[in-house]
């Protein structure tokens, strides 16, 4: 019998239609790219089983298991079932035992953040954990990724959704000795916003980008992260064939819960202005920007969000980035 | 005396002592750690028992509840200074028994070292010390092996236990306050054995100032200071005059803490330092701690809580280090 298979039903299933005829391979998200160890048996099992024993691990921090006979694909997402509940993925009903419900949204990755990281400003898989519930399964294409600090080591300026990890640096001038040690620190890995006045440090408040390093480097606690978390919020960042730009800031300190309701308003604005010439129903966020205007985004993105009084907000966001599709 | 309380009792109790006297004594600091979301363990005020972190040792001493990181000595105009109120409640501190043995370090240097140094002075007659107990060795410790896992120079001891707390009085301006609970013989809870064990060297000599191992620790130090700002033996302090920005005949002095490790420690008039090498600085200190106190005062400086390994951000282990120096020693 020939091979007869909806590749479109399939694509959206997270498996992947491969250049050979009659493989595919299939992809496990992993959120934050945080997981039990335990996962990584389950996947060997499926690669060596069903598979040609290789796994790709993916760009967004997930597993592809490759050389599977698409013939098996059935077989196969009934054994990603433990996979998707030990990870906790949603999954709408219907699909127990079917795989994934929907691949557009991409996994939600992170930098290995504050479970590790030194720098890191907050948990970043945690995060991760949590968007990915809010905004997965969804077949839009989406991009989130969380960073624990300015460093960037995730790339999330390459996001539709770019999620910056920032603490607000607290001083207790009683603590400090005076050793410079903040504002070298700040100097060298930073942006260099401390300098001493009287023996005391003060922070320019308009240059500090958050990142934490004078508290890392105070050696008597004289600097402290602030109890509440903030991040920064860049937007619509991309590669691709068309028009590759870094994501730009939208929101500078800002809090959890407005960033998780600005993304799902964005999934409305989406669905709104999509082009309905978009292949597969997939079309970047800031094309969609750039064709309806930054204000609608906005109007959309901002719907129920009440900013907290230090969260900066840029009201017009303009990206450059290389234009491959513009040339004259 | 001993007494037994319910941890009731003695909350009422310990909420009455907070009135009339201002209670430090280690808590537990949520996420003001060096890393996000990581606690410290430090002194500040406390107003009632269940604030106090009686398992964790404290990261940073109880030094700074007895000698102030930032003090001003005098406010001054142009032709006046002024002079500011030493504290007017008396104080009680809680601590370890590693860490009353720092105090008699501190009373040595600001008390009986040629002068008497009336700030110091004026706060430490106020001061009455309350003993935690270690009912086991911390992890980098090693009173043991220094002398200073015992101590009756106490005022108070307390320990909770489950639902009840114990009480050995030592000083009478407390017998009053305890003298409902049931009588029980209470003896402290006293470490006998760390996991750390240090030696120190004999034989300190000239030769030994140009060891090796100073130049390989010293290479590996960052100069930030932490083993000295954590540790209840130091003492170092320099001046700050500081002119007030609105007006500058205006200001006042202050004393802070400061390191021999920090940059600046030795500098001089035309930017002269005298311990610009970090071996220089490692060795310094080192030998103050183990050997050029000692020669002054007939006994170690260093108590053994070793607070100074647990901070150090460059795994510098300083019990390690004088192991090994005692090993060079031989
Ligand atoms: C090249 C010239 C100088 C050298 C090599 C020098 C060296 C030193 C040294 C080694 C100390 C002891 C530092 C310490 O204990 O930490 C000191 C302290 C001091 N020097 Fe100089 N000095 C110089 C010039 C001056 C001048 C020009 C003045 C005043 C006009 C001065 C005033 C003082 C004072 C007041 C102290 C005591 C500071 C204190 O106790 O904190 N020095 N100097
Ligand atoms: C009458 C002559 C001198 C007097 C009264 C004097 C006084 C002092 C005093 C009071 C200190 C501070 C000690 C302490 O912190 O416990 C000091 C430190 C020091 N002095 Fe002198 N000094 C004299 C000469 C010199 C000379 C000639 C030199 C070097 C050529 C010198 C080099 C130093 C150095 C390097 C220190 C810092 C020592 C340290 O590491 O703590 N002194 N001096
Ligand atoms: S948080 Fe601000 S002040 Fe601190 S190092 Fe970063 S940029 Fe500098
Ligand atoms: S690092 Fe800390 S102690 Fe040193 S100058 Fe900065 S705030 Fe003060
Ligand atoms: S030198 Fe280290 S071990 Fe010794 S008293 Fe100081 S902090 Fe404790
Ligand atoms: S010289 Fe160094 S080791 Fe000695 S008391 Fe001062 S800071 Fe501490
Ligand atoms: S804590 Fe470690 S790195 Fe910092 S000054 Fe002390 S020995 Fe050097």
């Amino acid at each position: 019998m020939s091979l007869d298979i909806n590749t479109k039903k399939a694509k959206k299933n997270a498996w992947r239609i491969s250049k050979e005829r009659g493989i595919g391979a299939s992809r496990i998200r992993v959120p934050g790219g945080y997981c039990d160890a335990e996962i990584l048996g389950m996947v060997q099992q499926i690669a060596q089983e069903y598979g040609n024993g290789y796994v790709h691990l993916t760009t967004r921090q997930g597993f592809e298991i490759e050389g599977i006979h698409l013939e098996d694909m059935e077989e196969v997402n009934k054994k990603l079932q433990p996979i998707i509940d030990k990870v906790g993925i949603n999954q709408y009903d219907e699909d127990k035992e079917k795989g994934y419900s929907a691949s557009g949204t991409r996994n939600v990755s992170a930098c290995i953040g504050n479970n590790v990281c030194p720098f890191a400003n907050y948990n970043t898989s945690e995060l991760a954990r949590r968007i990915d519930k809010e905004i997965y399964p969804n077949d839009l294409h989406f991009k989130v990724a969380c960073t624990g600090c300015s460093n960037d080591c995730a790339k999330v300026r390459m996001h539709d959704f770019g999620i910056i990890g920032m603490t607000m640096p607290q001083y207790d001038p009683s603590r400090c000795i005076s050793c410079n040690a903040c504002v070298k620190g700040c100097q060298s890995l930073s942006v260099g916003a401390l300098r001493m006045e009287n023996y005391k440090i003060v922070r320019d408040t308009e240059k500090c980008i958050g990142c934490g390093v004078c508290v890392t480097k105070c050696p008597t606690r004289a600097w402290t992260r602030s109890q509440k978390k903030y991040y920064k919020l860049t937007i619509m960042g991309r590669t691709g064939k068309k028009n590759p730009r870094l994501g730009k800031d939208f929101l500078v300190w800002a809090d959890e819960d407005n960033i998780v309701k600005i993304i799902k308003n964005t999934y409305d604005f989406v669905e709104e202005y999509i082009s309905p010439n978009a292949p597969a129903r997939k079309e970047h966020i800031g094309y969609i920007i750039d064709r309806v205007g930054f204000e609608k985004f906005k109007e959309y993105a901002l719907k129920d969000v009440e900013l907290m009084p230090e969260t900066i907000i840029n009201n017009n966001v303009y990206w450059d980035g290389i234009h491959f599709d513009n040339k004259h | 005396m001993g007494y037994k309380f319910s941890k009731d009792e003695m909350a009422k109790i310990f909420a009455k002592l907070a009135q009339d006297y201002d209670v430090f004594a280690p808590v537990v600091k949520k996420g003001d750690g060096t890393f996000s979301d990581v606690d410290v363990v430090r002194y500040d005020q406390v107003t009632s028992l269940d604030e106090i972190e009686f398992n964790k040792k404290s990261d940073y001493s109880f030094k700074e509840a007895l000698l102030p990181i930032n003090e001003t000595l005098f406010y001054f105009t142009e032709d006046e200074t002024t002079v500011p109120k030493g504290p007017e409640k008396k104080r009680l501190i809680f601590l370890r028994s590693c860490d009353i043995h720092a105090v008699k370090r501190l009373d040595q240097i600001y008390l009986d070292n040629k002068f008497e140094d009336f700030y110091y002075k004026r706060t430490r007659e106020m001061v009455r010390f309350v003993l935690m107990g270690c009912p086991n060795t911390c992890e980098n410790g090693f009173c043991a092996s220094m002398g200073t896992n015992e101590t009756n120079q106490y005022d108070l001891y307390i320990k909770v236990n489950g639902d009840n707390a114990f009480v050995d009085v030592k000083n009478d301006e407390f017998t009053e306050t305890f003298k409902n609970g049931a009588l029980e013989d209470v003896k402290p809870d006293f470490v006998k054995e760390n996991k750390v064990k240090v030696t120190l060297p004999k034989n300190i000599t000239k030769e030994t100032m140009s060891s090796e191992l100073f130049k390989e620790y010293g290479s590996r130090c960052i100069n930030c200071g932490r083993c000295n700002f954590v540790c209840p033996t130091c003492t170092c302090f320099s001046m700050q005059d500081i002119f007030y920005k609105d007006n500058e005949k205006v200001g006042e002095r202050r004393r802070v803490w400061a390191s021999c490790q920090v940059d600046g420690y030795t500098e001089i008039a035309g930017g002269h330092g005298f311990r610009n090498d970090n071996s220089d600085r490692m060795r310094f200190k080192v030998m103050h701690k183990i050997h050029d106190f000692e020669q002054r005062f007939g006994y170690q400086m260093c108590v053994g809580c070793g607070r100074c390994d647990d901070v150090c951000p460059e795994y510098i282990s300083y019990s390690t280090l004088i192991n090994k120096l005692a090993k060079e020693c031989e």
